[in-house]
């Protein structure tokens, strides 16, 4: 195993979900060096998230589908030589390509850099070069704001899941769910099984609008079986499905106490008279995933817009992205759930490995999971289609709900931006109002700002280019140019780091009165 | 049925410990994030926002949202939902933009 400086690995995973432990120990068991990156402890992703083994969970599972892919992944990752690099947050990729001394082609090597601890707290600054990369980063949730979202007791639904899923706490004993996208069900009949009461979920979209994708519903029969299963657990727990309809309102002063329910016309508009109040001690909202695509779009990747208005990268049959030894599986390159990601990770280490070793892939192999990969995509693209957000959601919003979460901007402020400003782009409305410009870099708020932006128009998604990746140390961009510094994680890390302990954090456009 | 998520995973945590969150006793279980000790214990708001002072927690859960910023140990700006809990650790509501201490 290649695990000193002048060695570098034949591939660098980023992200121990499904898309990236399948990537990994597949290029593992085809005879490549891998180095598996992520910034949890544990590997799993956000799907396969479970508590630490120090909260004994006998049956994980319990909180889980699809629970022996993972056991499999996790014992095929037991027996490989992957290096594991847990708590590596990482925040750029970069090319080196004057070294020359990469694999086959004689291309560059990669540097992934990182910032390793819990939170990326700049305990020490992290190198990894490889011959290729695979992008396994996943995606987060889309937020569309509303009047009280910012409310304590108002969660992400996807955040909900997570902390149940890792922490075995739930935000309320009373949780309404709400948004878009079938991962409410799931979210819902876990909560319901954790002890919750869920009082309703709230779909903005209608389901009968699947019918009109008969070929994707056919040829993916098991996504039809699960939500057969879900449904079936939110009847059993007597949750009630609210579909063609929102949270238009939170009501509480401290904390949640309620929340309005309204319906909605076909534009996502709130039909007027038709708001229900609903007693709640707190609210688990997401309106589906967005690709976390920035350490591709830092180095140019082409993108493609998906039938939801989010970007994914555009990658070709086997998995590349437009630059030549950047891979990426999973939601990276459109959202399509933990089965697809498992299949991409597997194709993109199987074209890597034919890559770096300058023999054919197994073609009979290539082309059975090009075949699977091809149906299930078309799946994603409905389901996006069938979730993606109307133009009349801006409706919900007054002129003092705040939109961007982290500077605390209004969509008044917004609206003026747009109205009086001129402002016609995600871009525009951020350098003239701050939105997106906090520590979350528009993760939360970029989404719907690009629609007022748009006024009602196809927003255009943002571009998610971010030239962080997340907040990193100053002291971690010092060591940057350092040739002294290691270049690979052995457990030693950087012999000297005099700012390593820093907590000082750039903020690429950060207020004055942060620093 | 469960009643709890304990219940439903047949928890068998290691022993209990403290923190305190403002003073406050909280107990945690080993293994938990600092957010997820706070939420156990019915607290879902640890931070001040910078310019409307208005109360925020655990958003997003996985690190992205930064709403969950809190003081740690006297160490601001640290994501609560990310960090683990450990025996005795001091949590302390962060007002703003969590430098209070510095003057700046
Ligand atoms: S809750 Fe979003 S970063 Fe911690």
């Amino acid at each position: 195993m290649p695990l000193s400086a002048s060695e570098p690995y034949d591939l660098a995973v980023i992200g121990a979900g499904s898309a990236g432990l399948a990537g990994a120990v597949t290029a593992g068991e085809l005879g490549l060096s891998v180095a598996l990156l992520d910034t949890s402890v544990q590997t799993g992703g956000q799907f396969y998230r479970t508590p630490a083994p120090t909260l004994g969970a006998v049956r994980p599972e319990a909180l889980h589908h699809d629970w022996s892919a993972y056991t499999d992944l996790r014992r095929r990752l037991a027996r490989s030589d992957v290096r594991h690099l847990p708590g590596h947050h990482v925040w750029s990729v970069t090319k080196d390509d004057e070294e020359g001394v990469g694999g086959g082609a004689g291309d560059g090597l990669w540097a992934v850099h990182a910032v390793t601890g819990a939170d990326g707290g700049g305990e020490r600054p992290v190198r990894v070069r490889a011959r290729a990369v695979l992008l396994a980063t996943g995606a987060y949730e889309r937020q569309l704001p509303f009047p009280g979202w910012t409310l304590p007791g108002v969660v992400g639904a996807g955040g909900a899941q997570a902390m149940l899923k890792s922490g075995l706490v739930l935000p309320g004993r009373r949780v309404v769910v709400a948004g878009s996208g079938p991962l409410l069900l799931a979210v819902a009949s876990s909560l319901a099984a954790a002890g919750a009461r869920v009082p309703a979920v709230v779909e903005a979209s209608g389901y009968l609008r699947y019918a009109r994708h008969p070929r994707a519903l056919a040829t993916n029969p098991h996504k039809a079986a699960e939500a057969l299963i879900h449904g079936a657990a939110l009847l059993r727990h007597r949750v009630r499905l609210r579909p063609r309809s929102a949270v238009t309102e939170v009501h509480g002063t401290d904390r949640v106490e309620a929340v309005t329910v309204t319906r909605l016309d076909r534009d996502w508009r709130p039909v007027r008279g038709t708001g229900r109040r609903i007693a709640c001690d707190a609210l688990a909202v997401g309106h589906g995933l967005v690709p976390q695509i920035e350490l591709a779009t830092a180095l140019d990747c082409a993108t493609r817009p998906l039938p939801d208005g989010t970007r994914a990268l555009a990658l070709d049959g086997l998995q590349e992205t437009s630059v030549r030894g950047l891979w990426a599986a999973g939601e990276a390159g459109g959202v399509g759930g933990a089965q697809l990601a498992r299949l991409e990770g597997e194709l993109a280490a199987v074209a890597v490995a034919a890559r770096i070793l300058g023999r054919p892939a197994h073609a009979g192999r290539v082309r059975e999971l090009g075949r699977r990969r091809e149906r299930m995509r078309a799946f994603a693209d409905a389901m996006a289609a069938v979730h993606a957000p109307a133009p009349g959601w801006p409706r919900w919003l007054t002129d003092d709900t705040d939109v961007c979460r982290c500077e605390e901007v209004t969509a008044g402020r917004i609206r003026e931006a747009v109205e009086d400003l001129g402002a016609r782009d995600g871009r525009t409305v951020k350098l003239l109002t701050r939105a997106g410009m906090g520590w979350c870099q528009g993760r939360m708020c970029g989404a719907a700002v690009a629609c007022l932006a748009a006024r009602g128009r196809t927003a255009e998604p943002p571009a998610e280019r971010r030239p962080f990746a997340t907040p990193v140390p100053l002291s971690a961009l010092a060591t940057l140019d350092d040739p002294t510094m290691p270049l690979v994680t052995e457990s030693e890390g950087p012999a000297d780091d005099p700012g390593g302990h820093t907590t000082t954090t750039f903020e690429p456009d950060a207020s004055p009165g942060d620093s | 049925m469960a009643r709890t998520p304990a219940e439903l995973v047949g928890a068998q945590p290691g022993p209990p410990f403290r923190i305190t969150f403002d003073g406050r006793a909280v107990t945690a279980l080993p293994g938990q994030s600092v957010a997820a000790a706070l939420w156990g214990a019915g607290i879902l708001a640890w931070r001040t926002t910078r310019v409307g002072g208005r109360p925020r927690g655990a958003f997003c859960g996985i690190g992205q949202c930064y709403d969950c910023l809190a003081t740690i140990n006297g160490e601001p700006n640290r994501r609560a939902c990310l960090v683990p809990a450990r025996p005795g650790d001091t949590i302390t509501t962060q007002e703003g933009h969590g430098r209070a201490a510095l003057g700046v």
